[in-house]
């Protein structure tokens, strides 16, 4: 048998590439981990929502997750664990042109971060947050989260979890979200295809995927690797696309249910504002222009 | 370049320092604030929130502390002049993002009111327990910026020097504010906008394909980009190199962090801000500085009319503290007395600097009101005997 | 002005005790070209039903920014009466008005001037005044500001709407306090407790 070589052309490249730190690769991220997977849908999401790039700025906190506006060939910060979303809010309002992301993981958003995720969905802050939920704190070693299932083996509860959990996209609704899906790393058309979704969607939008840690989540589970759980994402998972939020709750090997939740029009935060402002001050009212001071 | 007129109040007001302090946010140029509330400090925001929406601006109430000290820092990578305002205890809550904003060189400015501490403490009534605190409160080695107005008018001028400073050094710059002098009303005089020197943000003129956003220029201080540019530039709050990607060598760390504290020296010695009276002839030297150095003149008259000779050395820039200057004043004088709000900060400092060729006296008080001048009047009497 | 006059304007939330007392020092600082520092008390104290300020007059920058002893207490209220009127300086003034304030005794020297300033504010159809009443009252009896830094003073601090109002409130006051402080020359005393109509 003669072996196959695979030749890769001169000028070839993987379409995602001119999206990314190509200088920064290979990533930190383990085999198996499914940030990776959540990225190409968001450079895919770029590409076809023919935003202009130069006017996205991605914003990470801490963590595996965090990691994201590392790589990403955008104007990208990497801020401190939790603080993503207050960032990317004096962000967006000083200036109002840019499409702010916030790129993190469930540990840095929902609780070091919690307090700020629900007053940037109770504001309807123009902010597209993207959380990538694989249950566990990663880049720390696999301990618990806010959304670690019960029955869970974790590094900090070595009898497994037994805490309530936050289900992220009720959360999300009940704080006042204008967009809110749930989507696993198997889902990769329908997860890029609602990243492009709110990257035209004014007012405060959030996705959920639920993404793999083979490394310390499953192997401490004895749960398998990234393959096996691509299985358990396609047995397990339900498109249910417009279902009421509080009954998508997860469990440790339960029913996943995916799909698009909510996505109703509220006015933002910034339109309320000049609509406040306009009505108490009239013609007194200066639009603001944060960002031309300097 | 000078200040623009819409946001520049000119005349001549009755004004306290929580409210000049405003006004100097405004004059410098900040477009952007955002705040929590705690006293004393919550009327500069409050002000803030009343002024800006006819002047061209944001100003946002945030959850908490740790939100309003890192919005800040969002806008001014979106290209605002920001800041932020509190007390004590939501200083300390702002810790990590003062170190994020000397690590990321961000140029903003922290208004700190300071009461008595620790903990809750005494909101209303003053303290100048937070000095150690702005300097060192972060975790890890960098360098900051510290201002110590005695005045509403010191409120205002000072502020629109830390935002100057802010934009110079690439640093955050903290306003040291009481709760005495920022609830003290006084004149205050707002010059025409033309009189008023503003330091513009140094952005960069290379095209975005030469640009490294930590490539120092000679000074020490990078120059910025604007989000929204086409820079496609990346800030970290990791070790990081001149291009702002992570890296984790001892090489990197040793460079970065050297430079964050090296770029201040300038304002550590020739240029530090500093009030200076009858040093020629002293035999003790008092330093203070904030409300203390008003209290301090008070004992440095009655002194003097008692024929000692006694002088004033008056911090305006507390941090990078002004150690040469004390060195050489330590070799001719007998003594320094150092009244503060607290029980020994600045003090250490003065030690520090005197390094053993001059007394020096703490004139402590844990703070709750000023000192009472006779207190001071009787160390400096001590200390020239 | 004199070298340093210290003040303390007292008396319960409502009243505009602190406008009040930033007139005073802002006809001083700003108006006579003096110097002026006020420091009000904050806190739950201030939240409550009392309301101080502090203003210290002088003709050279202010440098301790407290007030212990003042040379003239201002009173709108019985309760501050009680509190502050211990601390005035001996031979300080005392300012009442003199239908919420009844003086039990004073130590010997205060000079003790009365005022029905709620009353000559209702004659003007608004009792919110009172207070720019006191401040023309206080104008009065202490000469202590030029009376046309005190009066613009006045219009600068209260919104052009209420101006005229509040112009005619520190005539009325000045001029009952002019009236008094001659009765009480012509009667060969300075203030004293018997000038007030309240105690006959």
């Amino acid at each position: 048998m003669t072996p196959t070589t695979l030749e890769i052309p001169d000028g070839a490249q993987n379409p995602v590439e001119p999206f990314l730190r190509m200088d920064r690769m290979p990533h930190i991220w383990c085999p198996g981990c499914g940030i990776g997977t959540t990225v190409n849908c968001f450079t895919r999401a770029l590409l076809d929502s023919k935003v202009n790039l130069d006017k996205v700025a991605i914003v990470s906190g801490i963590g595996c997750t965090g990691r994201v506006a590392g790589y990403a060939r955008l104007d990208s910060f990497h801020t401190t664990h939790g603080r993503a979303i207050p960032f990317a809010t004096g962000m967006k309002l000083a200036n109002p042109e840019l499409q702010v992301v916030v790129y993190s993981g469930d540990g840095d958003l929902f609780a070091i971060g919690g307090n700020h995720f629900i007053h940037a969905a109770r504001r309807n802050m123009d902010l597209k947050v993207i959380c990538v939920n694989n249950m566990t704190y990663a880049m720390t070693g696999g301990q618990s989260s806010s959304t670690t299932p019960a029955h869970v083996i974790s590094a900090t509860a070595p009898y497994g979890a037994f805490e309530p959990t936050f289900n992220l996209v009720a959360l999300a609704e009940a704080a006042g979200a204008s967009y809110v899906a749930r989507w696993t790393t198997y889902h990769v058309k329908q997860l890029s295809r609602s990243m492009e979704e709110v990257l035209h969607k004014k007012g405060f939008c959030f996705i959920e995927v639920l993404s793999p840690c083979p490394t310390l989540y499953q192997r401490r589970n004895k749960m398998g690797d990234g393959l096996d759980a691509m299985k358990y994402y396609k047995q397990a998972s339900k498109i249910r696309n417009g279902a009421p939020t509080g009954e998508c709750t997860l469990s440790k090997s339960g029913e996943i249910v995916v799909g698009k939740f909510v996505d109703r029009d509220r006015p933002d935060y910034l339109e309320l504002l000049r609509a406040q402002m306009t009505e108490a001050l009239g013609e007194r009212y200066v639009e603001s222009e944060a960002s031309c001071s300097c | 370049m000078h200040a623009d007129p819409k946001g520049v109040l000119t005349g001549v007001h009755f004004l306290d320092g929580d409210h000049a302090c405003c006004e100097g946010t405004l004059a410098a140029g900040a477009r952007f604030a955002a705040g929590y509330p705690i006293t004393p400090s919550t009327e500069v925001v409050e002000r803030f929130a009343s002024r800006i929406p006819t002047v061209g601006g944001i100003f946002i109430q945030m959850e908490d502390e740790l939100a309003a000290s890192i919005a800040i820092q969002g806008a001014v990578w979106a290209g605002a002049k920001a800041f932020t305002v509190t007390s004590g205890p939501g200083f300390s809550l702002m810790m990590e993002h003062i170190g994020l904003a000397a690590m990321t060189e961000t140029p903003c400015v922290f208004v700190d009111v300071q009461r008595g501490g620790p903990s809750t403490g005494l909101p209303t009534l003053p303290g100048q327990a937070d000095m150690m605190q702005a300097r060192w409160g972060s975790h890890g080695d960098y360098g900051i910026i510290a201002l110590c107005p005695n005045s509403p008018q010191e409120c205002f001028d000072l502020t629109i020097q830390a935002f100057n400073l802010s934009e110079e050094f690439r640093v955050p710059v903290m306003m040291m504010m009481d709760e005495c002098v920022g609830h003290m009303t006084e004149k205050v005089v707002i010059p025409e906008p033309d009189q008023i020197e503003i330091t513009p943000r140094r952005y960069t003129k290379l095209p975005p394909e030469e640009y490294r956003p930590f490539e120092p220029r000679e000074d020490l201080v990078p120059d910025m980009a604007r989000t929204g540019e086409g820079y496609r530039f990346h800030i970290t709050g990791l070790t990081h190199d001149e291009r702002g990607y992570p890296n984790m060598s001892v090489e990197t760390q040793d460079r970065l962090v050297r430079r964050l504290l090296a770029k201040l020296n300038p304002l550590a010695n020739g240029r530090s801000l500093c009030e200076t009276e009858n040093l020629e002839d002293a035999d003790v030297v008092v330093v203070s500085y904030g409300i203390t150095s008003r209290v301090a003149q008070r004992a440095i008259q009655l002194a003097r009319s008692r024929g000692i000779r006694a002088g004033k050395f008056r911090l305006i820039t507390a941090w990078p503290f002004p150690a040469e200057r004390i060195r050489e004043l330590a070799g001719r004088v007998k003594a320094f007395v150092v009244p503060e709000l607290n029980l020994g900060q600045m003090v250490l400092e003065v030690e520090r600097a005197a390094a053993g060729q001059a007394k020096v006296i703490p004139v402590s008080h844990a703070g709750g009101t000023v000192h009472n001048p006779d207190t001071i009047l009787n160390a400096i009497v001590e200390a020239a005997r | 002005m004199q070298l340093l006059t210290e003040i303390r304007v007292a008396g319960f939330g409502g009243q505009g005790v602190i406008l009040a007392a930033a007139v005073i020092g802002k006809a001083a600082a700003i108006y006579q070209g003096g110097y002026a520092t006020m420091t009000q008390a904050f806190g739950p104290e201030a939240r409550g039903g009392s309301s101080s300020a502090q203003v210290i007059l002088s003709t050279e920058p202010i440098l301790y920014p407290y007030v212990a002893h003042p040379d003239v207490l201002v009173v709108m209220s019985q309760e501050a009466y009680t509190r502050f009127a211990p601390q005035l300086k001996p031979g300080g003034i005392l300012i009442a008005e003199q239908e919420l304030v009844h003086i039990d005794k004073m130590p010997s020297g205060i000079r003790v001037y009365g005022v029905p300033a709620t009353r000559l504010a209702e004659e003007l159809g608004r009792k919110v005044v009172l207070n720019i009443v006191m401040v023309g009252f206080f104008g009065a009896v202490t000469n202590l500001l030029d009376p046309d830094a005190l009066r613009k003073a006045v219009a600068d601090s209260v919104p052009p709407a209420m101006q005229k109002l509040n112009l005619q409130a520190f005539d009325k006051g000045f001029e009952y306090g002019a009236t008094l402080v001659h009765t009480l020359a012509e009667k060969g005393e300075e203030g004293h407790p018997v000038s007030m109509e309240t105690e006959s």
